[in-house]
């Protein structure tokens, strides 16, 4: 099978500090650096070099046609920036990618939608904004209505769709109507379990049809499924690519260092934006603190303290634990919590906690991954491991077995054994 | 020893994954687009162009719907527009101040003007604006970029065009006479919308990083419709003035489009000024664009 993507030596250097990333910049600002800037640099002894950082370094690698490979990596690690140069949105800095195929994106799902327009004319204007042709768009059309299960609401305004309905429709749109490569950047982080398994399938399907898929993910498992081929960034170099087992084993394994605790004080670490920040996490045993050990038959407590900057909303935290194989072992939301669930928020500092009873996680590394969410719809803050703690063994529950305890969670059954009869005679003999 | 598990199962199925069919399209020998830093030196980059050519129908097409939706005349705000700004000025300008109008009815000889107007302003507004106002396009998509400001354009058009025919039936009102001269229209009209191309594509460009320019843009706009022969005609400006005056060129356009319309002699030096200008600025405009566009996305 032929090359689709070839990345040669792909770099991309941006400017930090000096530059605006985000909002536009005003004529008086430019002037104002524009005077600075031979100051600076005279004080800086003629380097400037502080204020870029490299996002990407020196990335080479190549898809072939047809193929699934799995970008993973930490936070920062550059994969967005990469999905970024290969959909041509923002240039690399030195390097070269040659594309033998159109590059659809799913950067964002539902990016192209229009609000006022209704589900039909979003359709055709996603496509065209994909570089698809009508009669293509024509000719997907019905399968793309079938797929997101909207047919009664074709003709409403996206406006007016439920938050599940506009998902729906977005990924059946870019999975439809994506040209030769199709980016899928954690799209699996919303949306029903029935709606994911969806498109997971729909994703096979768009690899048999010899269309390629670039997977980005923090779901390991969905990786592991997807994926014979994954490639791993670490601040903005490869770490690691091949097979997905071996590298997704070693991506696991990579900075596992215990973090029970993590504290935010500072104010130039990201740990929010303008409407929550996580302050402090902590997961430590229900009578101890986060030094002491948990074992698997510990309880214990998640806490989670956080700054509430917008006044009224409905906040709900969501708390997803993986184990040291990716795979997801619970996610939990206080649906339950008797004083402030489905109350709105005044704007201040929270501490949300959750009990964990013991006898329930198997050993091993664990990752909680946090998500606050507004209104149990809007993903306000996602910490990806926000904490990471070990949960030793314990050899009280062993028996004779020395091995690995193999299973997601370990809990604690219940087992009885009766003598039921002594008369062989009855038996099956 | 090892613990007897079914080391395929996890929490998704692997079975939901058919088997690879053999309906693989060929691949071009060629790479279809290459991914590199661009040089100091770029071009307009037509071929992409037109291979995006169906997105450029499609946001036109989306920007006329998005106007006039939840709007209850619709479509025929592109005709009241002018229509009500023409009796405005026939009423102060015309009748109360009586501006002269080189022997032409003032209603037609002011919709004539304010016909080309509307749509220049209108169209270098919305094209200064087009990038900021796509953002989440151009931050999360590729296509060519140059595409956004020429569908702002596009949707004006297609007002421009209905306003023609309310100038139609004027015409016929006022029992203009018909002439030759009325081949030079097209020109004209042509020549006006690519003064407002080049004009929007430059201020879009600059928009997305200095956002001083979208707001002193209808300043500006403002201050041109004076400094233009919208509303009076070129003769009402003194002699002495006329040259520096004739330096604008929509003042060039806006009274050849008048002598087309109305069969008077063409001031041909102003014309062709004209059109040496807007040919200039859009090829700057045009490199200027496509110089900044490497960092729109990262600037946006």
């Amino acid at each position: 099978m032929r090359n689709i993507i070839t990345v040669e030596n792909i770099s991309k250097r941006y400017q930090i500090g000096t530059s605006h990333q985000s909002t536009g910049q005003s004529l008086r600002e430019a002037l104002n650096e524009f005077i600075k800037r031979p100051i600076n640099r005279l004080r800086n002894n003629g380097y400037e070099a502080d204020n870029e950082i490299w996002a990407l370094k020196d990335i080479n690698f190549a898809v072939e046609q047809g193929e699934t490979i799995g970008i993973i990596g930490s936070n920062g690690a550059g994969k967005s920036t990469l999905l970024k140069v290969l959909s041509r949105i923002t240039e690399p800095t030195t390097g070269r990618i040659e594309l033998f195929g159109r590059v659809g994106s799913l950067l964002e799902v539902g990016t192209g939608f229009h609000p006022e327009l209704t589900g039909r004319e979003n359709i055709f204007l996603n496509g065209a904004v994909m570089g698809m042709k009508r009669s293509e768009i024509t000719q997907k059309f019905d399968e793309i209505v079938a797929f997101s299960e909207i047919e009664r609401f074709i003709d409403t305004p996206v406006k007016r769709y439920s938050s599940g309905m506009y998902m729906r429709l977005a990924f059946a749109v870019a999975a439809h109507l994506s040209p030769e490569v199709l980016i899928v950047d954690e799209v699996l982080a919303v949306g029903d379990a029935s709606f994911q398994k969806k498109c997971l399938g729909k994703m096979g399907d768009v690899a048999n049809e010899g269309r390629t898929v670039l997977f980005v993910s923090h779901n390991m498992a969905a990786i592991q499924v997807l994926c014979k081929r994954v490639v791993w960034l670490q601040q903005g170099k490869i770490a690691g690519e091949g097979e997905t087992e071996t590298v997704v084993k070693n991506y696991l394994g990579e900075g596992a260092v215990a973090a029970p605790e993590r504290v935010w004080d500072d104010a130039a670490v990201i740990s929010g934006n303008d409407r929550v920040r996580l302050r402090r996490a902590c997961v430590r045993p229900v009578n101890g603190s986060a030094n002491d050990n948990i074992t698997i038959r510990t309880a214990f407590t998640f806490e989670f303290e956080y700054w509430n900057f917008e006044p009224d909303v409905h906040l709900s935290l969501s708390l997803h634990l993986y184990n040291d194989r990716g795979v997801m072992v619970f996610a939990s939301v206080p649906v339950r919590e008797p004083t402030w669930h489905g109350k709105a928020f005044p704007a201040g500092l929270f501490r949300s906690v959750c009990q964990v009873p013991g006898d329930l996680l198997n050993d091993g590394l664990h990752r909680a991954l946090l998500l606050i969410v507004k209104n149990e719809s809007e993903v306000l803050l996602r910490m990806e491991d926000a904490l990471i703690f070990e949960v030793f063994d314990s050899v009280e529950r062993r028996g004779n077995w020395h091995g690995k305890w193999p299973g997601t969670v370990r809990p604690d059954l219940d087992w009885t054994t009766e003598y039921l009869d002594g008369d062989l005679q009855k038996g099956p003999r | 020893m090892d613990w007897p598990v079914d080391k395929s199962t996890t929490l998704l199925e692997r079975a939901e994954i058919p088997e690879k069919s053999l309906r693989v399209p060929q691949l071009p020998d060629e790479p279809v687009s290459v991914v590199e830093a661009s040089g100091a030196w770029v071009t307009a980059n037509l071929s992409d162009l037109w291979m995006y050519r169906e997105l450029l129908y499609f946001l036109t097409w989306r920007d006329l719907k998005v106007r006039y939706k939840q709007t209850v005349l619709g479509m025929a705000w592109a005709l009241l527009q002018p229509l009500l700004m023409t009796m405005i000025f026939t009423i102060f300008l015309g009748r109360v101040v009586q501006v002269p109008s080189d022997n032409i009815p003032y209603p037609l000889f002011v919709y004539a003007g304010l016909l080309l107007w509307t749509f220049f302003s209108g169209a270098v507004t919305a094209t200064g604006n087009s990038l900021v106002g796509n953002a989440p396009l151009i931050t999360k998509v590729y296509f060519p970029r140059l595409i956004i400001p020429i569908a702002a354009i596009t949707a004006r058009l297609v007002d421009l065009g209905i306003a023609f025919l309310i100038l139609a039936g004027m015409m016929i009102y006022y029992r203009a006479a018909l002439t030759m001269q009325l081949l030079m229209v097209p020109p004209l009209v042509l020549l006006m919308v690519l003064l407002a191309l080049g004009f929007g594509l430059w201020t879009s460009a600059v928009n997305v990083k200095y956002r001083d320019v979208g707001i002193a843009l209808p300043v500006l706009i403002q201050l041109w419709m004076f400094a233009s022969p919208v509303v009076y005609p070129l003769s009402l400006v003194p002699q002495r003035w006329q040259l520096a005056y004739s330096l604008n060129p929509v003042a060039g356009i806006l009274e050849g489009f008048r002598s087309a319309l109305f069969g008077k002699a063409f001031n041909w030096p102003t014309i062709i000024l004209a059109a040496i200008f807007t040919l200039l600025l859009l090829v700057y405009a045009t490199y200027a664009f496509r110089n900044r566009e490497r960092v729109f996305a990262d600037l946006i």
